[in-house]
């Protein structure tokens, strides 16, 4: 073309496009996005019900009121302070179970989103998490005001709470990120999680305190989980100052390592497999 | 595959000069294949079960396409169902990555797939463009500033706390067409959302379109509709199973187009893809009353109209009409030839003569004669459509875009009965 003979006046700077990806688009947007989409999630959850943000307390209350009949009146549990140890161990949990349950299918439920817009493919599955961050932020204000008024006294340790939070939430992110991208691929990874996410609570000292096992391989497998690790601490730093804690829990720090192990090769293993997945989301829909 | 320009360099068909603009979009040899699994797997169990790699059909969506517009341009993309126009558009967007090649760009590209994608049906029209306005990377800051102007344009301030589930289709197609121009990016992708709304919208859709063309905004339009692309596009583009076959004047593009649409009709016979159409429009003039030639016409003066063809192969059954479109690209009249004129068959190497006179009812204002030829005497099998065969200007005073006609009028003045109090 004759064009290039004429020397076109002041080239603006061009920048390479890189296709989709996981974050694309600018921190600013990204987070601006994720708190858009999880406010407004967030809110939609509860429109259309009469009594809105009652329900998501309603839930785990009613799942709380039976199995405290049960553990306490037929099979006769003697542990310190048991009911609010159940309910906070429930609410902490249904972060974990809520996020990962949701972000499962997200991916696929905002076909038309990722499919015709240019979109940080991470803020999807992550803004399922922020939904269930928020219930469990509201739940966490009436399950404090039982704890108090069951009498258990407040300790500094209460001030570890975040702590624990934390390591959930990580958690709960990182399997999010690693079941939306594979559900893209195998869409019965949704049904398997439903299966495996009720597996994984009895699985983790919710509904008992770790201590009622005896040494055994069943004890074993389930100290590699890191949800139990994070739930004694909890139990010791919160409800039962007498209880174990997560260290005596796995018989010494070095016993430990399994767990920390299995917790950072989920986080890792999620991020990848999300990063890899992202630029072909879009096709594979 | 040879590709054509029609013109040296940048076309500037509408006087405009963008050889000095610079290039806000360049794409090198983009390519990109699908690969599509012959039987989809899509759950663990097959992807276990099925030992042997699955057979995979590769399907070439680009194949090594470049270009470069620059700022400024109206640009349209063109081509069938399944040319690659989409995904092209995709890979401009940042939805797809390209498998090799590359796309740079200079300035903020807010992509238009599909009008209202994204919406969230359960909020308001407020919540939804400021969600909206965050996508297309604005701050929520500017997002929510830019709420009045959008609800403004799309006639819909009433509605603003109304959730989107609520409003009627047509409604929501406005709120996403005016979201979509209100958007302050400095290149524009649009596909195929031109039609929407009822008329008086689409006027308005139609004037902004006319105002990007003269701004200094860059839009890329990938669209079906011929008329748009000679009307708003400064340039075009064709792809055709991946490849680019056509670039330059939007004219030549959207006939080569048209062409290569009924390159697959089985009526058309043997190889009517030549680079000469089976006839073609050696010349088309006006004539005043005394045979002489003229470019302008006055107001009122009866239009002669002449055009000259000549057949370049056998046409059963052909029909030839003509189409007068005012500056707008909207055809105001048009006339065929009548059935009873029309020969059983043109062969190869003749000549056609065609005279006309018409009524002239036109408005002041340049027009644009367009020629349809088609065979068989069915008007889905097009020979030729040439979309400028020639262009006039009608003078005179009036206003512009109005025609008038012999109209009887009664106007009488009567006296309220609260006349005089």
């Amino acid at each position: 073309m004759s064009a290039e003979a004429q020397a076109p006046a002041q080239p603006l700077e061009l920048r390479e496009v890189r296709g989709p990806s996981a974050t694309g688009g600018g921190s600013r947007r990204f987070f601006e996005l994720l708190w858009l989409i999880s406010a407004t999630e967030f809110k939609k959850s509860f429109h259309g019900t009469a009594f809105g943000y009652i329900w998501s307390l309603v839930r785990p209350l009613m799942l709380f009121a039976v199995l405290l009949v049960v553990f306490t009146r037929i099979f006769r549990f003697d542990v310190p302070n048991y009911p609010v140890l159940l309910l906070f161990n429930l609410v902490v949990f249904g972060l974990f179970q809520e996020g990962t349950g949701a972000a499962v299918n997200s991916v696929l439920a905002q076909e038309g989103i990722v499919r015709k817009t240019q979109f940080p493919r991470l803020v999807i599955p992550l803004s399922s998490v922020m939904v269930a961050l928020f219930t469990l932020g509201l739940n966490l204000i009436a399950v404090f005001v039982f704890i108090l008024a069951y009498g258990v006294d407040p300790t500094w340790t209460w001030l570890l709470l975040p702590v624990i939070l934390l390591l959930v939430f990580v958690l709960t992110c990182a399997v999010s990120l690693l079941l939306s991208a594979l559900n893209v691929r195998f869409r019965d990874i949704a049904i398997i999680w439903t299966v495996a996410a009720t597996v994984l609570m009895y699985g983790t000292p919710i509904i008992y305190p770790i201590d009622f096992l005896e040494p055994s391989f069943l004890k074993d497998v389930l100290l590699g989980n890191p949800l139990t690790l994070i739930f004694e601490q909890a139990r010791a730093w919160i409800i039962d100052p007498t209880a174990p804690g997560a260290v005596s829990v796995a018989g010494g720090w070095l016993n430990m390592l399994p767990a920390a192990a299995i917790y950072v090769l989920t986080c890792i293993l999620g991020v990848w497999v999300f990063k890899r997945e992202a630029p072909k989301i879009a096709e594979r829909l | 595959m040879a590709v054509e320009t029609t013109q040296d360099g940048p076309a500037t068909p509408r006087g405009r000069d963008f050889d000095a603009e610079p290039v806000v979009i360049e794409a090198r040899g983009v390519t990109k294949s699908f690969r599509l699994p012959v039987n989809k797997i899509s759950s663990l169990k097959e992807q276990i079960t099925t030992f042997s790699r699955p057979d995979y059909r590769e399907l070439h969506a680009l194949r090594d396409v470049s270009f470069e517009i620059r700022r400024g341009e109206f640009f349209g993309i063109v081509g069938r169902n399944g040319s690659g126009k989409s995904t092209l558009l995709k890979v401009l967007a940042s939805i797809y990555a390209a498998d090799s090649g590359r796309v740079r760009m200079a300035g903020r590209l807010a992509p238009f797939i599909e009008l209202g994608v994204g919406f969230n049906p359960e909020l308001t029209a407020r919540e939804n463009v400021e969600l909206n306005g965050v996508m297309m990377g604005l701050e929520r800051r500017q997002a929510r500033s830019r709420l009045g102007a959008v609800l403004e344009f799309a006639e819909l301030e009433e509605f603003v706390d109304m959730k989107l589930k609520n409003y009627s289709s047509g409604m929501l197609v406005r709120l996403a067409f005016s979201v979509m121009i209100q958007s302050d990016a400095e290149i524009l992708l649009i596909d195929e959302v031109l039609a929407v709304g009822d008329a008086a919208f689409q006027q308005k859709c139609a004037d902004v379109f006319h105002e990007m063309r003269d701004s200094e905004r860059t839009v890329i339009l990938v669209t079906h509709d011929m008329g748009a692309v000679e009307h708003y596009c400064h340039r075009a583009m064709l792809l055709h199973d991946g490849e680019v076959r056509a670039m330059g004047d939007p004219g030549e593009v959207a006939r080569k187009y048209l062409r290569l649409n009924f390159e697959s009709a089985p009526s058309s016979g043997d190889d009517s893809l030549g680079e000469v159409a089976d006839v073609v429009v050696e010349d088309a003039w006006l004539e005043d009353e005394n045979g002489e030639r003229v470019t302008n016409v006055e107001k009122g003066r009866d239009l002669h109209f002449c055009a000259e063809l000549e057949a370049k192969r056998d046409v059963e059954g052909p029909t030839f009409g003509f189409t007068f479109a005012n500056p707008d690209g909207v055809e105001v009249i048009g006339f065929g030839v009548p059935l009873e004129e029309l020969p059983d068959r043109v062969s190869a190497g003749q000549r056609i003569q065609i005279r006309s006179k018409i009524e002239n009812r036109l408005a002041p204002g340049r027009y644009v004669v367009r020629c349809w030829i088609h065979r068989n005497r069915n008007i889905s099998d097009i020979v030729l459509y040439s979309p400028h065969v020639l262009d006039f200007v009608v003078f005179g005073k009036g206003e512009a875009g109005v025609a008038f006609f012999e109209t009887e009028v009664e106007f009488e003045l009567k006296e309220g009965e609260a006349g005089e109090r």
